[in-house]
């Protein structure tokens, strides 16, 4: 399982086992890392899962879609690298990935 | 005889009984009785893609699972909020007092007046506030009577929340009741009698209007500040609103900060009053305060549906929704959905996963309200724990003759002295 880590606004790092398959969310929830609400539960309908991905591991995670650009437009301190962590999928490719979270999910 | 389904002032009352096809649950009766959820629990089993062909507020097909009121909420290219179509609730309001607020709008003219106002609720935003909202919530904690009966909701809910929207909006203190009041009259049923007719409402709401219209015309030739109205003088996709989508985007933000929170908070203290092993916990390990305010928000759902109008045929839950129909999203039922919700009847104050609920809908209409909301409820609690050690609720609710607003207008309680 590929290692992934996701740090805090106040700069606190936790480095979690993802799991392949799974989405990123996912992995923060499942192992209680705070500052993921995922209020839908993955269903890209609340913007509550928002994490800015450092721009080295952009290519890998992928891109936005739309249903998801469109859900961002509302969060606050939306950057070119934010991302709904529900959206990014567990792959091989992701060990080491590092994400960034912003001051809070609203 | 009348041979209408439901002759008014009068209801079926065997949910169960009746022939599926006369299953009207839309009826504000059956939710000022409390009398909806076993209409729902029905649907949710046996039809849970409902067409109702004939009911006061026309056809409509509810929708009372869940995950399909994920998928419809989720899907606004299909199922549009716009007002001209009908708008986002059961009733269809009336064609020539049809305004105009972002909440009715959809794609792109919601998503620029939606960004214009959302800064206020954000997160450092949300924290400036948290100090005053605590002062003020301790202040009217403080002045509550011991050892006599009072009117919760009318001392405590609306007092909050009509404090809370006077600053938001930095609207003359002394005033502030009107807000309340406004935010009735915008939503009260006629049946309900606080308007007579909606020639009555516009007229007082006419009155909003002008004294808000007052506040724009003082800020917006002043220096920004951080309160609502002169978010919307100042920015670019608000400042050049009509004077009727400026009361529409006024009554939304009054509306949508109201009654929805006061009705949390009267709403809360009756489930824990009905739930005393709950209230216990709560008394021994006050930090499940961060779990029971989304529980609270679940149990309650402070607004009982939103509505959408298909823009084209499609497919729900295998039954085929088609252009033009009216599709209300009960969120009162998606709640009460054990197939998603554990044991979804009950009131448990340390759920695992408390914000998984629709009270605040999904998708891009997803309340902006939502973390502010929770804040003061959460305030509230925390002071209401430092000081009281009980509560006594007495009596029952009276409730609310809406099937939108789903409401307490009373709740007598006694703080022991
Ligand atoms: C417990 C309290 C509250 C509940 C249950 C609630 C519920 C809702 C719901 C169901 C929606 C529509 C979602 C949809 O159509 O999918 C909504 C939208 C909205 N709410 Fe709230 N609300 C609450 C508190 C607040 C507060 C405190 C404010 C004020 C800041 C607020 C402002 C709004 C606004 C402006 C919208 C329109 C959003 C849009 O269309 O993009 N709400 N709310
Ligand atoms: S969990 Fe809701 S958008 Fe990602």
């Amino acid at each position: 399982m590929p290692q992934v880590t996701f740090i805090e606004h106040n700069g606190t790092a936790h480095t979690v086992e993802a799991e392949l398959g799974k989405s990123l969310m996912e992995a923060a929830v499942g192992n209680a890392v705070p500052g993921i609400d995922a209020d839908c539960g993955g269903a890209c309908a609340c913007a509550t899962c928002h994490v800015f991905v450092e721009p080295e591991w952009e290519a890998k995670t992928g891109a936005r879609t739309e249903a998801e650009s469109a859900m961002l437009n509302f969060a606050a301190e939306v950057k070119p690298n934010s991302r709904l962590s529900c959206q990014i999928p567990v792959t091989a490719e992701l060990e080491g990935l590092v994400v960034r979270m912003p001051e809070g999910q609203h | 005889m009348n041979d209408a389904p439901f002759p008014t002032g009068q209801l079926e009352s065997e949910p169960f009984s009746l022939p599926l096809d006369k299953l009207d649950p839309g009826q504000p009766l059956l939710f000022k009785n409390q009398e909806h959820y076993p209409y729902f629990a029905r649907l949710r089993a046996e039809d849970p893609v409902h067409y109702t062909a004939e009911s006061q507020f026309g056809p409509y097909w509810s929708i009372t699972r869940y995950n399909d009121i994920m998928a419809v909420d989720s899907n606004n290219k299909v199922f549009s909020s716009a007002a001209e179509l009908g708008g986002i609730t059961i009733r269809d309001r009336r064609p020539e007092v049809r305004r105009e607020s972002f909440i009715a709008m959809d794609a792109p003219r919601h998503d620029e007046q939606r960004k214009a106002v959302s800064p206020i609720v954000a997160p450092q935003n949300l924290a400036m506030m948290e100090v005053g909202i605590r002062e003020r919530t301790i202040k009217v904690l403080e002045s509550l009577p011991r050892g006599e009966m009072f009117n919760w909701v009318e001392k405590v809910s609306i007092e909050l929340t009509t404090q809370m929207l006077a600053t938001l909006f930095d609207f003359p203190f002394e005033d502030r009741r009107k807000l309340t009041y406004w935010s009735d009259v915008a939503t009260a049923d006629l049946a309900a009698g606080l308007v007579k007719s909606e020639e009555e409402r516009e007229e007082i709401l006419a009155d909003c209007l002008t004294y808000f219209t007052r506040l724009w015309n003082e800020r917006i030739n002043a220096d920004m500040r951080p309160d609502l109205i002169s978010m919307m003088a100042h920015a670019e996709a608000t400042r050049h609103m009509t004077p009727d989508q400026f009361l529409g985007n006024l009554i939304l933000l009054i509306v949508g900060g109201n009654d929805t929170t006061r009705n949390s908070m009267s709403g809360g203290l009756w489930a824990l009053s009905q739930n005393p092993d709950q209230y216990q916990k709560l008394i021994d390990n006050p930090a499940l305060i961060d779990s029971m305010v989304p529980e609270i928000i679940r149990y309650q759902t402070p607004l009982s549906h939103m509505r959408r109008t298909a823009l084209e045929d499609h497919e729900v839950g295998g039954k085929l929704i088609k252009k033009g129909d009216k599709v209300v999203m009960w969120y009162c039922s998606g709640n009460r959905d054990d197939s998603a919700i554990e044991n979804p009847n009950a009131f448990i104050i340390d759920r695992k996963r408390p914000r998984q609920h629709l009270s605040f809908g999904f998708g891009i209409h997803r309340c902006v309200g939502n973390r502010l909301a929770e804040m003061q409820l959460k305030i509230l609690w925390e002071e209401i724990l430092k000081r009281f050690p009980k509560i006594e609720v007495h009596g029952t609710p009276k409730r609310v003759l809406s099937s939108f607003v789903h409401g307490i207008e009373e709740l007598n309680v006694v703080i022991p002295a």
